[in-house]
């Protein structure tokens, strides 16, 4: 049985909201794509091949003084729910926990955790080392996976190219393999209606979007993961210096969407936000994306200062913690969707009433 | 351009969607794009793999696509354009020449400007793990029923143990 208490952190210390900026931008997370020399990729290697890439990179780990202590969980040996739950928990993609249909775990699909990092084994690439911070910390987050990747790399062979770079399973990663991205709740924007343009100014720049969970998922209570698009023909440093510069312009953007939104029409987002609260401490059934919608509202009106004694740390942990097989496994069995939502409903008045000293 | 949503305004931003039924290029203003930016609906703005695999169909001919295969993991490049992966590192030398093309229109560029790389320098191989990456290669090989190559790599082996 899983057990993430075994993590220093439960995997969860990014949601502490100590970081900079940490009202609007909930984390910072860098990834780079990493392959062995002598091996085929995941996708088309044999079974005995990707285990033998596992225990590879496990000698190496074990060597390194820093990552000796990481907690190995073989997510080929562990049930769905549990594999769910580290996915929702961000500690594994959609694709090495085989929720994806088109992807179906595979032998030797793994991750080792650490305080605020992880190597998955045998998801698109042999490696994805991965780094996460609290808040605003591209800087922090790049130093902490130049380490691991320089340790990394001086124990076992990346398969590497002089013109091309490090090279990955998929050519949109090839070069330096990374992707810098920043998870950012822009609801001002989207309130005023500027998002459009700001979205349409990241593409121009050469970044791009996605939802909660990464590729492929939609946008949901007005979080976006901002992250650079290319990986080739430019140095890190200058990837993140860029992604660092037009995140500052869109954080400010975003603060100024607040002011003008309680400057122009006050009342009404006041009583918008206010009702949202209401919901979240009144409700006695919620599905998963209301509960994000108006944690969304109550999330601004923290940020607003309309609603005192709540923390943004309470906020992202409801964010994790009132997923399904996160419910599920706080109830110790599998929920329908029904059964979801009235848990749901449950564990948010709680932490809410926890947190404000009432009862809901 | 007018907005192709409401029809009334300029369109400003291009969106390009693509599915089954091919790629669709959706003109919108900025009031009709914030708008599908509030709804969720919004596509990702870009899809740089989607494009990516359109530009190997329609640069290569159909038999270029099976002609080439890697030496290391029988890959070609019709798999690459089935599951839009490559199958190891070694497709990046087979197919090179096309690759490099690709990359350019992917990223703008085709040569790394970030971190070099030295790989550790080999310990001495030790004759299991070449051998069974050996097997591992045959068994590929005879799946693809590339005999020739399983050939070579049968007597390769046999010459090891």
């Amino acid at each position: 049985m899983l057990d993430l208490s075994l993590l220093p952190d439960g995997g969860v210390s990014w949601l502490d909201a100590s970081g900079e900026h940490a009202g609007i931008v909930l984390s910072t997370r860098i990834r780079l794509a990493r392959n062995l020399e002598g091996f085929a990729f995941p996708g088309r290697a044999r079974d005995g091949e990707r285990l033998r890439v596992l225990s590879r990179v496990r000698e190496a780990m074990d060597a390194i003084p820093s990552m000796r202590s990481h907690l190995l969980v073989r997510v080929d040996n562990i049930g769905n729910e549990e594999r769910l739950l580290l996915h929702e928990r961000h500690l594994v993609s959609k694709e090495l926990a085989g929720l994806d249909p088109q992807h179906p775990v595979r032998s030797g699909a793994a991750v080792f955790l650490g305080d605020g990092m992880g190597v998955m084994v045998n998801e698109e690439d042999h490696l994805r080392l991965q780094t996460l911070r609290s808040g605003f910390a591209l800087s922090d987050a790049f130093a902490d996976i130049e380490r691991i990747d320089g340790e990394l790399g001086a124990r076992v062979p990346f398969a590497y190219h002089e013109e091309f770079g490090f090279l990955t399973s998929c050519p949109t990663n090839t070069g330096t393999g990374m992707r810098a991205s920043v998870l950012i709740h822009l609801p001002g924007l989207v309130l005023t209606k500027e998002i459009g343009k700001t979205l349409a100014g990241l593409q121009q720049m050469g970044l791009t979007y996605r939802g909660l969970y990464g590729e492929g998922s939609e946008v949901v209570g007005n979080f976006f993961q901002i992250s650079n698009q290319t990986t080739l023909g430019r140095p890190e440093e200058e990837i993140i210096d860029q992604l660092m510069y037009v995140l500052r312009t869109v954080i400010s953007r975003e603060e100024d969407a607040r002011r003008v939104l309680l400057r122009d029409a006050g009342y009404i987002i006041e009583d918008k936000l206010w009702r949202a609260y209401g919901t979240l401490r009144y409700a006695r059934s919620l599905s998963f994306e209301e509960a994000m919608n108006y944690l969304s509202g109550v999330r601004l009106a923290v940020g607003l200062k309309l609603i005192s004694g709540l923390s943004v740390y309470t906020l992202n942990k409801l964010l994790i913690f009132s997923q399904s097989a996160h419910l599920a496994h706080a109830e110790g069995k599998a929920l329908t969707e029904s059964e979801a939502n009235l848990v749901r409903a449950r564990y948010v008045r709680q932490l809410l009433a926890d947190e404000t000293g009432t009862n809901g | 351009m007018l907005c192709d949503n409401c029809k009334e305004r300029d369109s400003v931003v291009t969106l390009t969607t693509s599915d089954a039924q091919g790629v669709t290029e959706l003109h919108l203003c900025e009031r009709c794009a914030a708008e599908r930016g509030i709804e969720t609906q919004m596509a990702a703005p870009k899809q740089p793999l989607t494009d990516f695999i359109l530009a190997v169909q329609k640069q290569l001919p159909a038999t270029l696509l099976e002609s080439s295969r890697c030496s290391f993991c029988s890959g070609t490049l019709r798999d690459f354009k089935n599951t839009g992966r490559l199958g190891c590192a070694y497709c990046y030398q087979t197919f090179e020449s096309s690759l490099r093309d690709l990359l350019r229109r992917v990223h703008g560029n085709s040569r790394h400007a970030g971190k070099r790389y030295q790989p550790p320098q080999p310990a001495v191989a030790e004759d299991a793990t070449v051998l069974s990456e050996l097997r591992d290669r045959l068994r590929r090989a005879v799946e693809q029923e590339q005999f020739e190559e399983a050939a070579r790599l049968r007597d390769q082996i046999k010459v090891m143990e």
